[in-house]
């Protein structure tokens, strides 16, 4: 019986990887392609909105990306501190710069799209201040990693911070809430919801997202591997001096 | 435990610098705000509860990195986590010396420059009361920023840019309760954020803190 544990054998994870990265980044490639051309120039355009709507191909995918990556970053973390793999601290390490990227293509195709609609770029609505504050907590923890040279010690106390930064990240979501009233809109994808947006556009957003997700995991895969081979050639260089 | 507060407090008052600087770095704020903004009293009357807020929560950052930095380099720090006294212990009595230190003094300063910035006169109590019951999450956040940071070289920069962001309920709810006593409005719940904030990271916290310390000793 094989578990998910093995792949805590870098060497298993190397292997099965170097799999998986080709279909992963074939299959990005195919579904955003597809998604954003179809969404792009074969929707019509929304009532009232024009063609800015089409922004909701990247904006949405984004968006979801950037906290589902840091969700990501907060069980590899806690995995690390529990069971003390490698291939899991470096997975959080890896997941966290395109994270950042996510909340930050979020936030500024927001912008873009904001400046018609709503007559600014920017606007300290609950949503827009909690991807900011989303950023800096991306930012600190990005900064941390690259702070400290030990890397057992790098990536417990980053994995510290991520479970308190994961705790007070909800908290800030709920705070700000409180502080401001919105002018972003209610939820575009629902489970629970009727009230989705409008069929024409729900299939090409589907496959936007999936493709954003299928990305998500190629990218985490190549960081992944590069920062496994960086730590060999490190342990190589070593075993060099020792010799 | 109760000794480890007294060394702290006495080195914190004797060893010149760590108590007044957090004081006269929040009264230099407060008395730039007017040059940048202008001297508008309605305009100081509506920002003032922000400033103050957030003028206390700079000048808290100012002196984190005191808590561990130089008991970490005189070797006083790996004497704490062997001691018989558990080391969460040791860091809620550190923030604890730090809050006595820097948000105590501020909490009772800040009605004085509310003057300054021509606060409404229904707003000092609520002021003091939310620095109260907020400044000591700040004094127990400030101290897992620290732990996380003690072990390297120049962490101050690194410090503000991991503490700061985990600072935004505090202050949100400080500023808020503010704002709202002002305005003659409820200002139960925002306290009682607050409170629960407070409450939340002085029981929590110290875990993390002592859990960062031991990694940066190992």
């Amino acid at each position: 019986m094989s578990s998910l544990w093995e792949y805590a054998n870098p060497q298993k994870f190397m292997r099965t990887s170097s799999v998986l990265l080709p279909v992963f980044a074939v299959a990005a490639a195919i579904s955003l392609g597809v998604g954003l051309v179809w969404g792009f120039f074969l929707t019509p355009e929304a009532e009232n909105f024009g063609s800015t709507v089409k922004i909701i191909y990247i904006h949405v995918p984004s968006a979801m990306m950037a906290i589902n990556a840091w969700v990501m970053m907060l069980v590899t973390s806690l995995i690390w501190l529990v069971r003390r793999h490698h291939v899991s601290a470096l997975a959080a390490r890896a997941a966290a710069p395109i994270g950042m990227t996510m909340t930050l293509i979020a936030l500024v195709t927001g912008a873009i799209w904001g400046e018609p609609m709503w007559g600014t770029y920017w606007v300290w609505d609950p949503r827009l201040t909690s991807f900011l504050i989303l950023f800096l907590f991306y930012l600190g923890y990005i900064a941390l990693w690259e702070a400290i040279e030990n890397p057992d010690a790098a990536a417990d106390l980053t994995s510290v911070l991520c479970i308190v930064g994961s705790v007070f990240a909800v908290l800030s979501r709920y705070a700000v809430n409180f502080w401001s009233q919105g002018l972003h809109q209610g939820a575009s994808l629902s489970l629970d919801k009727k009230e989705n947006v409008a069929d024409v556009f729900y299939i090409p957003l589907l496959l936007c997202i999936a493709g954003f997700v299928c990305l998500f995991v190629a990218l985490v895969l190549l960081r992944t591997r590069t920062e496994i081979r960086a730590r060999r050639i490190r342990a190589m260089i070593a075993r060099e001096r020792m010799a | 435990m109760i000794a480890l507060l007294q060394r702290d407090l006495k080195l914190a008052i004797r060893a010149g610098g760590g108590f007044g600087l957090g004081l006269a770095f929040f009264l230099i704020v407060v008395v730039l705000v007017p040059f940048g903004v202008g001297s508008d009293s309605g305009l100081l009357a509506a920002i003032a509860p922000g400033i103050l807020w957030v003028g206390a929560l700079l000048a808290c950052l100012l002196s984190l990195d005191r808590i561990f930095a130089l008991d970490h380099e005189d070797g006083s720090l790996d004497l704490l986590a062997t001691a018989p006294i558990p080391l969460e212990g040791a860091v809620a009595m550190k923030a604890a010396a730090h809050w006595v230190t820097t948000g105590l003094p501020l909490t009772l300063a800040a009605p004085g420059l509310g003057l300054l910035l021509n606060l409404p006169a229904s707003g000092y109590g609520w002021l003091a009361a939310s620095l109260a019951l907020g400044t000591p999450a700040l004094s127990m956040i400030g101290s897992f920023g620290a732990a996380l940071t003690v072990g390297l070289k120049r962490g101050g920069l690194l410090l503000s840019l991991l503490v700061l962001p985990l600072y935004v309920p505090t202050l949100i709810f400080g500023a808020e309760a503010v704002a709202r006593g002002i305005d003659g409005r409820d200002t139960g719940t925002p306290l009682l954020m607050l409170a629960a904030i407070t409450l939340a990271a002085t029981a929590l916290l110290p875990f993390a803190a002592a859990a960062a310390i031991r990694i940066n000793l190992r």
